[in-house]
């Protein structure tokens, strides 16, 4: 080729060399499974939503989000967050505040008026769906978005369930619940609020219903066999709980003693608190052994909640009761020791948990029932086709994540069968530990703290006791996230390569690697901050 | 004034990119229009450091030079890997020098250049010299210190990997005390480089009281950029001193070649700083500090000082020469301590 003076190689003619046979290793991409997506019992794809929170994108962040889960605000305020304590971040400051974001973006929602996708076929399937607590309205929110027509059948004079009728209104506001519910119903889903059902298979048969998802709950609070004179004054704890929600608030006295260590029991403390009242949580092990949340319990003695541990209640009269301290085996299990107190009680409040009440399953063939709760296949159906159940009902961890998760897993499972096939989940993808991070990269940003509100007035009202974040602090929260293992496009490897070997596709369409340069030295792997790319041997 | 990182947008400018910043506010190795100044299919050996530290420092000075620029480049590494007839790897004009006069040649593209513009035949067109430390701190000395003297309008950017790589790793005076090489072995009472000769070629430049000189380490992308982005600003001898890892030379891992400049800098063994007519003007914080080992251990050419019986003595004359930079330079954040 003719070339001007002094000029003798063509521009960038290094390209007919393919360097890419030097390669040994070849670098690909992947996506991992963050732990928080793991971990969340509505399998939320919290990273999927937080990527969009992060560039300030709310409404597509919320959109994210209610593809898991309809109940952001809810889950903002009651979920117990456990993906939170298996964030990475927490290995470098403090976890990312998920649950602080995701209240955010389900307020933001309500604020803004935000509405659900509605389907975009009919299916012509009848669903009904019994019960209207988070398991039965998950599940009624992911069957109507796949196309059926769902029926709720609810016994109570409200939606909720123990959403309304177990959690406290400091914790959970009843504008915020009721909002919700009422975004899932106005997708066309029908509920019959005050409709027990006392036999499934009649109530399936009169509505012709193709498929039920039960979902009742467990609402008969548990008793223990405690003597007791004629006018000593107990009840349980979720009746009390429930009678909150009516017009007459119950009449408890100014002492009142609550039996156990479990969440219901801190909660009912603390309404007993808010109502005037000294209440005494009396649990027979230590703290380090209650059931409770750490955090619930913490937030009780700030209130002033007094505790006895170690102690147990063997007899109950008109004023008083009778307590027997306990102390540890080496096993740590608490026994008797003969040591009686007395102490001055004008009401007992049993929070010992709950038992499931299933008679709506009399004389259902192929049921299996055990330890008072139903038996279901890893499909959430019933040994009855086309009888499915999730929540407290069946055996599981009980709380509102948990039943949301199987609203959704029943919804995805129901939705195959009625089709005549079976719903295969994805394949999960390997976990992004901390070791696949590189964590140099990300800005070091302790964690938002959400405003509590004044201990005076948490001690005397039911306002909630949680803030949220404002639009700043959310946006700060959610760059907290490191993205673990799914490419967040921070152009790393397009920069570290020394052989541009990586091509970059544009935003929101990631990268590419060009192997007929890529020498394998692996630097994209190492610098990648999130995991998102690995190493792979190559064929030779 | 030194480099301002932008604190926090989840990555902040840690990463090469950040779809959070404005795009003003992002790095030329982020564009998807960058030059590419240092093509595909060149023959640096898997995760070369100069490879990548050309083109980091090229991109940026073209992108400066709104792609009117000459580079001379002198022998060595860089121009044997990127130009072996009859392909070559650069997308930019680009001559090729001996190996001492790289210096000398730029000097005389800018005496051209001046001469066409005052002539009216051709516009501003801005002149790079580039060569690795063999090629600048060695046997292009002379021509560099001339240009220095003499305040040519060239910004001159060395790439230091520490020795003579292409050639089979000789020793330069640029490799640091106690590194193996071919030249240099690990054998008799002092194994290795010698302690107290070489030379830090950054302070001599100092010395010249030339409007800029600056260090960098391909492991600080955006400080890397912010530094040949002013120098470009500027007129006068120049001078840029990059730290480019070198997995051969080294004995390193082809994938730890980010990290190692990143300890290099984080252990304070190499200082990275801006200077203005002689003055240091900025630099460049350690934010997690590390002891010296971090860095040696991950390296053959120091291999001799670990082993069954560490050498203690020596490690502590590396950390000793460490500590020494980060107190001249200033390298703590004193709030951090």
């Amino acid at each position: 080729m003719e070339k001007p003076f002094a000029i003798t190689l063509d521009p960038g003619s290094s390209l007919a060399n393919h360097t890419g046979s030097w390669r040994t290793s070849r670098p690909v991409y992947i996506d991992r499974l963050p732990p928080c997506n793991k971990q969340c019992p509505a399998g939320e794809d919290i990273q999927g939503w937080l990527f969009h929170a992060e560039s300030g994108d709310y409404e597509s962040a919320w959109r994210h989000l209610t593809k898991d889960n309809p109940f952001p605000a809810i889950m903002g305020r009651v979920c117990y967050h456990s993906c939170e304590s298996v964030c990475n971040r927490g290995q470098i400051d403090e976890p990312v505040g998920i649950n602080s974001v995701e209240r955010f973006l389900g307020d933001e929602a309500l604020k803004l008026g935000w509405k659900l996708t509605p389907p975009s076929s009919e299916s012509g399937k009848n669903v009904l769906v019994v019960g209207a607590g988070p398991s039965g309205m998950s599940a009624a929110y992911h069957l109507r978005r796949l196309g059926h027509s769902v029926t709720v059948y609810e016994a109570g004079p409200l939606l909720g369930g123990m959403m309304r009728f177990g959690i406290p209104k400091y914790r959970l506001p009843r504008d915020i619940l009721e909002a919700e519910m009422q975004r899932v119903v106005e997708l066309g889903v029908k509920v019959n609020l005050n409709t027990k059902v006392d036999n499934i298979l009649n109530t399936m048969a009169d509505g012709k219903f193709d498929a039920a998802f039960l979902a009742v709950g467990a609402h008969i609070g548990k008793r223990a066999r405690i003597p007791a004179g004629d006018a000593a004054k107990i009840v349980d704890a979720i009746s009390l709980l429930r009678s909150m929600e009516g017009e007459e608030k119950p009449m408890l006295g100014r002492r009142v003693v609550v039996y156990g260590g479990g969440n219901t029991a801190i909660d009912v403390a603390r309404t007993a608190k808010r109502m005037g009242a000294e209440p005494l949580i009396v649990y027979r092990r230590t703290r380090a052994a209650m059931p409770a949340h750490d955090f619930e319990m913490e937030e009780a003695l700030q209130e002033g909640i007094m505790v006895k541990w170690l102690s147990t209640i063997t007899q109950a009269d008109e004023s008083s009761l009778t307590i027997e301290k306990m102390a540890l085996d080496e096993t740590g299990f608490p026994q008797p020791t003969g040591e009686f107190e007395t102490i001055e009680a004008d009401s007992l409040v049993l929070a010992l948990g709950q038992d499931v009440d299933l008679g709506l399953l009399e004389g259902v063939p192929g049921l299996e029932v055990k330890d008072g709760v139903v038996k279901v296949a890893p499909n959430m159906m019933t040994g009855h086709p086309g009888i499915f159940a999730g929540g407290d009902m069946v055996p599981a961890e009980r709380n509102v994540t948990v039943g949301i998760g199987h609203g959704k897993q029943a919804a995805r499972h129901i939705d195959a069968w009625l089709r005549g096939e079976e719903h295969v989940p994805a394949v999960q993808h390997e976990v992004a530990n901390f070791e696949k991070l590189n964590t140099w990269y990300y800005a070091d940003a302790p964690k938002t703290v959400r405003p509590m509100l004044d201990i005076i007035r948490r001690q005397s009202t039911f306002d909630e006791v949680q803030g949220g974040l404002d639009e700043s602090t959310a946006l700060f929260e959610a760059r907290r996230c490191l993205s673990c293992g799914n490419c967040f496009e921070c152009d790393n490897c397009y920069g570290v390569c020394p052989d541009n070997a990586v091509i970059k596709l544009g935003p929101g369409k990631r990268f590419q690697f060009n192997y007929d340069y890529c020498k394998g030295c692996g630097m994209c792997v190492a610098e990648c901050p999130c995991g998102a790319i690995k190493m792979e041997a190559e064929e030779i | 004034m030194s480099f301002q990182p932008v604190h926090f947008y989840q990555t902040g400018t840690f990463t090469v990119g950040n779809r959070l910043l404005e795009a003003s506010e992002r790095s030329v190795q982020a564009n998807i229009e960058r030059t590419n100044s240092l093509n595909s299919g060149h023959r640096a050996c898997q995760g070369c450091g100069e490879a990548l530290g050309a083109r980091y420092a090229i991109d940026a000075a073209m992108n400066a030079a709104r792609g009117r620029l000459i580079a001379a480049n002198a022998t060595g590494c860089l121009e044997v890997f990127s130009t072996p007839y009859p392909e070559t790897s650069w997308q930019i004009p680009w001559i090729h020098s001996l190996f001492g006069n790289t210096a000398a040649v730029a000097t005389g593209i800018a005496a051209a250049i001046k001469v066409k513009k005052q002539k009216g035949q051709m516009g501003d067109v801005r002149v790079v010299a580039q060569g690795g430390d063999g090629g600048t701190t060695d046997i292009g000395f002379g021509c560099l210190s001339g240009m220095f003297e003499r305040n040519d309008d060239v910004l001159y950017i060395c790439y230091d990997n520490g020795g003579y790589m292409n050639t089979g790793v000789q020793r330069s005076s640029a490799t640091p005390p106690a590194a193996r090489t071919a030249t240099t072995m690990p054998v008799g009472p002092e194994p290795g480089n010698q302690f107290g000769q070489g030379k830090f070629l950054p302070a001599i430049a100092m010395a010249h009281e030339i409007p800029y000189v600056a260090t960098a380490t391909v492991a600080d992308l955006r400080d890397l950029e912010y530094k040949v982005t002013k120098a470009m600003g500027m007129r006068g001898a120049r001078y840029i001193h990059i730290l480019v890892p070198c997995p051969l030379g080294w004995g390193a891992a082809s994938e730890d070649t980010i990290l190692l400049a990143r300890l290099a800098k984080e252990t304070g063994i190499f200082p990275v700083f801006e200077a203005e007519n002689g003055e240091i003007t900025g630099n460049l914080k350690i934010r997690r500090k590390q002891p010296v080992e971090e860095y040696l251990k991950r390296q053959k050419r120091y291999a001799h000082l670990f082993g069954k019986k560490p050498a203690v003595a020596t490690i502590a004359r590396l950390q000793a020469a460490a500590d020494k930079n980060i107190r001249k330079y200033g390298l703590l954040d004193q709030e951090a301590n």
